[in-house]
């Protein structure tokens, strides 16, 4: 038995020597680096030991970039989580039924049409839509009258829900599509019945829906939270992070600190916190669903 | 009304559903249709007619025109080189694997499992710098084969993640009577395993593909040369060139996003088969 057990290590080899060199030494360095002050390349590096954590800790930046993060979480986790199993019920479960699948099917189609765009093209399209002398936004407004229409990207009140109005367009097929598989798993003549003992659709929601699509709901927000915590490329093409810094996130802010201000000790900081921030919060879903499971 | 009456379960509150329902999905598809609308104008008739008129002519020059500015079939062939590669590559990986969790057990499988999952969510901010120095070091800076390793990997440890748990459901019998037939582990990993887990397996190709073809943020650093760059990054460095015609743009946008149209609209079915492969995500 212990000779068999041995034999199947061989096939872990691959996978532990690419973990090794992709992800536990270059996060091992990074967290290294963490302590530096380097400006990176053949400059030298300076011991900082914990200083450049002190100096994160009184960086109003920092702190702007984790405030702006609870709103990438608004535009990815919760909007869309809540508006796709709300869809997600009405696709299957009503209009699906009155005017069938292919209908239901096309309609989920559409939605998740935006799932597939690489991010470049999709942060491209978004940036001309919502130009404020060019964009299609824009021109409608003028062409129904309004003649100050606002700018949406180049506004510090503004940016911020412009960039979460196209997150939550690019996120919602995925949730939407997650929950209308779940709800397959659904026997019809459970709705039947329900319906029959005169429960109203919103009842049936509530007592059949949800508590069906549960396991999915805890996948959905767990995987979305990490994704809003990393969300990079939307607010590199859209805003670069401005206009006065009111679109910062912190994968922005390190991507910052590395390539432009060649502040690499700096930035290694904020990517590890980063990091320590999204296994706690991870954790903290997981162990939520554990205890979840155990009631249920 | 009398419609309405025949089929009593379509009351006129269904059609107001069906109508918000068919807005929404509107809304959803307004992005490409303005972006299919303006990748057929003229330039000057852009700018004289603003995003939202219909084309007055039927116009191939914004194409033609993205064409001679980005070197649009390198591009492609690099992303379909990394996409293919990884595809296929991180699917070999995410097999070989699984095979000693979810059908040899053995010890220290929870924790490496872990470790993985791990992985799969740190972010690649945490990687970046390191893995930019790695890559010159290597000598595989500005060339494709820096993005295939670190995607290899990275889409390898979410693929051992799941196959692991899938391949736990094969049934023991079947393994068991392979082995009692003499076949030994390499033979039941290729004759029995990967059979069995054939469906899953081109579900996790397909996205893979598709994910890989998206990827942004580590191609953006680790290709910044021309020659090495994908299809998503080169249509980003022309768009930081302030003179560049939004039609010309429009139609750099329909050409790099029809690859994955395409892929998408073939394996829909797998899709629909596997959204549960992609939830894990």
């Amino acid at each position: 038995m212990k000779r068999r057990q041995h034999g199947y290590w061989w096939y872990l080899l691959p996978i532990g020597i690419g973990f090794t060199a992709v992800v536990a030494v270059p996060f091992a360095a990074n967290v290294v680096l963490s302590f530096f002050r380097w400006k990176g390349g053949i400059a030298p590096l300076h011991w900082n030991g914990l200083g450049n954590y002190s100096d994160l800790l009184h960086d109003a930046n920092f702190w702007l970039s984790f405030r702006n993060s609870v709103f990438m979480i608004i535009a990815i986790v919760v909007i869309p989580t809540g508006a796709g199993i709300l869809l997600a019920a009405t696709l299957v479960d009503y209009l699906g039924k009155r005017f069938g699948p292919r209908a239901a099917s096309f309609l989920r189609a559409t939605y998740y049409l935006p799932q597939i765009l690489p991010i470049a093209v999709a942060g491209f399209i978004w940036s001309w839509i919502l130009d404020p002398g060019s964009g299609s936004i824009n021109t409608f407004l003028r062409s129904v009258g309004v003649s100050d229409p606002p700018d949406w990207l180049g506004s510090p009140d503004l940016a911020l829900y412009s960039v979460m109005l196209m997150l939550v367009w690019l996120q919602l097929g995925y949730p939407l599509v997650i929950f209308m598989a779940a709800l397959s798993r659904v026997d019809p003549e459970l709705y039947e019945a329900a319906a029959l003992d005169g429960a109203g659709w919103w009842r049936q929601f509530g007592a059949i829906t949800l508590p069906t699509v549960r396991p999915e709901i805890f996948i959905v927000v767990l995987t979305a939270t990490v994704a809003a915590l990393k969300v990079f490329a939307p607010i590199l093409i859209l805003t670069g992070g401005g206009p006065e810094g009111s679109t910062l996130v912190p994968s922005y802010y390190a991507y910052r600190n590395f390539f432009e201000l060649s502040q690499v000790g700096y930035g290694s900081t904020i990517a590890t916190v980063m990091a320590v921030v999204i296994f706690g919060v991870a954790a903290v879903l997981l162990g939520w669903q554990r205890r979840a499971e155990r009631r249920a | 009304m009398s419609m309405l009456a025949a089929g009593n379960r379509r009351r006129p509150l269904t059609w107001v559903v069906l109508v918000v329902a068919g807005l929404i999905a509107l809304v959803m598809s307004s992005p490409f249709l303005l972006m299919v609308l303006n990748a057929f104008k003229t330039g000057d008739d852009y700018s004289s007619h603003g995003p939202i008129a219909w084309p007055r002519s039927f116009s191939l020059d914004a194409f033609s025109n993205y064409l001679s500015l980005v070197d649009f079939p390198v591009a492609l062939w690099n992303s379909v080189l990394i996409s293919t590669v990884v595809a296929f590559g991180g699917v070999a990986l995410s097999l070989l694997s699984a095979y000693p969790i979810g059908v040899g057990r053995i010890r220290g499988s929870g924790p490496i499992l872990a470790v993985l999952l791990l992985s799969t969510m740190l972010p690649h901010e945490a990687l970046i710098y390191p893995l930019f120095y790695g890559a010159q070091a290597t000598h595989t800076f500005n060339t494709v084969w820096s993005v295939v390793i670190v995607f290899v990997v990275l889409q390898g440890a979410f693929g051992t993640y799941l196959l692991a748990s899938v391949m736990g459901t094969v049934p023991k019998e079947i393994l068991e009577a392979a082995a009692i037939d003499g076949a030994g582990r390499w033979q039941i990993l290729w004759r029995i395993v990967l059979p069995i887990l054939r469906p899953t397996l081109s579900v996790l190709v397909v996205f893979f593909f598709i994910w890989t073809w998206n990827e942004f943020y580590i191609p953006v650093v680790l290709l910044a040369d021309q020659s090495s760059q994908t299809v998503p990054i080169a249509l980003s460095t022309l768009r930081g060139q302030h003179s560049i015609d939004i039609t010309v743009l429009n139609a750099g946008s329909l050409l790099s996003l029809l690859p994955t149209l395409v892929f998408f609209l073939i394996f829909q079915r797998t899709l629909n088969r596997g959204v549960t492969a992609g939830a894990v995500k």
